[in-house]
């Protein structure tokens, strides 16, 4: 465990205070990063895609947990159904949107056969850049919503059925039970699957690269860029900590906000 | 009750249809593809997975994903069972402290670990080969095989064990004539989580290859340039091979994804 991640570790940090020319020591890369407009723009964009697609996850996510809490016929069809995009690759999934968005997409067929447009829709593009980041969140919500849904749905089934029950009895709404039952009850779960999601999306990569390439740049995109196409392993180990440091200062972050006070255990 | 069916409906049509529409474009002959005055194409061809595999010699790239997957699988299991199996049965010093690390390495990102690899494999020959690519893929699954292995275990009494012992099977006869049959199914299970993990991982894949892609890598690279039909085609690929394990094991999976996020 210690040679295989211990090692490497020491190594980022040993290339990212690097310099790449003289083989100096310092903090050179991260200055170098400070000033160059992509880094700042990768953050930019890395941070706002997190925050437009994790709330739409949990809502979503929270939206089904409680729909199939109700048993109902073919109940478990949706769940397996639902949970399908947990085995497709970011790749595939850039691709699976992708057939639908593009020009030629399945959107822009049915609406313009439909007669509601006259031309076709762009999503691709750089002059589509509003547009590329609707697509991005669309393909990211169909396919992380599901790792969630099964954290929030794990900890919906653990919740006692007496305490509904007991609600019922004072004649509380359904409203008011989500709101002081099932809502505090579900803060661990939620905590879990917000920490979760959130180091994710410090590491989308394929879906942005394939759908918008370095129009939209993200953290590890920038990673990507500099290690494979500038060949300049120093910089992007440079990247490589910072999203390291990010994550873990938000992990941190959520723990102590989210601290459940009210339960029992 | 409508509201329910009819809600349920929606999110599986959220799932379904873009699948679906993959399986068509992957088929599609590239001519209606390309026109727009029919919603859906109409005439099928198995020309562009063809192209794809043979012509463009994706198959190769399929075939170094299969072997890496399997490599990984192997690896991680060799060195996640025991460690697993200790965790289950065993009190031993430093055991809670093992236990964290192993759940904070799982947070670990990989792409920390990708570009150090690239110097590191370079000067052990281990360069744009699967098997270092099967070793960084080990580094990303091994806290799971870990907590998965343990869990299951822990879930097979120790009784049986000791029943089976006291009947004069050694500690090693117990656990591959007893608790390894039990566990099978689970560890079946757990070999397809990390199938699927391997076979769609792409960042560290793509980092670390330059001839030998495996297919992710393959298609973020090269794809991307490719006629939209081939890209389609290319995703369809992609996405076979974890439904069909998804189906036959449907059951198992949700409980090994249950154990990975606790």
């Amino acid at each position: 465990m210690l040679l295989f991640i211990g090692y490497p570790i020491l190594e980022t940090v040993r290339l990212a205070i690097t310099d790449p020319d003289t083989g100096k020591l310092g903090l050179m890369n991260f200055i170098a990063l400070s000033r160059d407009y992509h880094f700042w723009e990768a953050i930019k964009y890395t941070f706002m895609l997190a925050c437009i697609v994790i709330p739409i996850q949990v809502i979503f996510a929270l939206g089904v947990s409680i729909l199939l809490l109700k048993k109902f016929k073919g109940s478990n069809a949706v769940l397996y159904t639902f949970l399908i995009p947990l085995t497709i690759s970011d790749v595939a999934a850039a691709l699976i949107w992708y057939n639908i968005l593009t020009g030629n997409g399945y959107l822009n067929r049915v609406l313009l056969n439909l007669g509601l447009i006259q031309h076709p829709l762009h999503f691709f593009g750089y002059q589509y850049r509003d547009m590329e980041i609707v697509a991005i969140v669309t393909t990211e919500v169909w396919r992380a919503t599901a790792i969630v849904f099964v954290i929030v749905f794990a900890g919906l089934q653990m919740i006692g059925k007496d305490y509904l029950e007991a609600a019922d009895v004072f004649g509380a709404t359904q409203f008011q039970k989500f709101r002081y039952i099932i809502l505090p009850m579900l803060k661990p779960s939620l905590q879990t699957a917000l920490i979760i999601r959130t180091l994710f999306a410090m590491q989308v990569f394929a879906v942005v690269w394939i759908l918008a390439g370095r129009d939209v740049p993200v953290l590890s995109g920038e990673t990507y860029y500099q290690q494979v196409e500038l060949k300049n392993p120093n910089l992007a180990a440079a990247y490589a900590i910072i999203i390291a440091a990010i994550s873990l200062m938000l992990g941190f972050l959520y723990i102590k906000l989210l601290k459940p006070h009210h339960l029992e255990r | 009750m409508i509201v329910v069916y009819a809600l349920a409906t929606i999110v599986v049509m959220w799932i379904a249809v873009p699948l679906g529409l993959i399986f068509i474009s992957a088929f599609a002959e590239p001519s209606e593809y390309y026109d727009l005055s029919k919603p859906f194409p109409m005439r099928f061809t198995l020309n562009n997975v063809n192209t794809l595999l043979f012509i463009l010699g994706a198959w190769r790239s399929t075939l170094n994903s299969i072997i890496v997957a399997a490599l990984t699988i192997v690896i991680s299991f060799a060195l996640g069972l025991p460690a697993g199996y200790s965790l289950a049965r065993f009190v031993f010093k430093g055991k809670d402290l093992f236990k964290l690390s192993i759940i904070g390495l799982r947070m670990f990102p990989v792409i920390v670990l990708a570009i150090p690899l690239v110097v590191i494999y370079l000067r052990l020959g281990l360069a744009d080969t699967l098997l270092g690519v099967a070793l960084a893929h080990t580094a990303m699954s091994l806290p799971f095989v870990v907590l998965i292995t343990s869990s299951l275990f822990a879930g097979i009494p120790i009784d049986y064990e000791e029943a089976g012992m006291v009947f004069g099977l050694s500690r090693a006869e117990a656990f591959f004539r007893i608790t390894m049959p039990l566990a099978l199914p689970g560890l079946a299970a757990a070999a397809i989580f990390v199938f699927i993990m391997s076979w769609n991982e792409v960042f560290i894949a793509s980092i670390l290859t330059l001839v030998n892609r495996t297919l992710p890598a393959d298609i973020l690279v090269s794809a991307l340039n490719a006629p939209d039909p081939l890209k389609f085609a290319a995703g369809f690929i992609m996405v076979l091979p974890a439904m069909i394990f998804v189906f036959f094991a449907r059951k198992y999976l949700i409980q090994v994804w249950g154990i990975t996020i606790k």
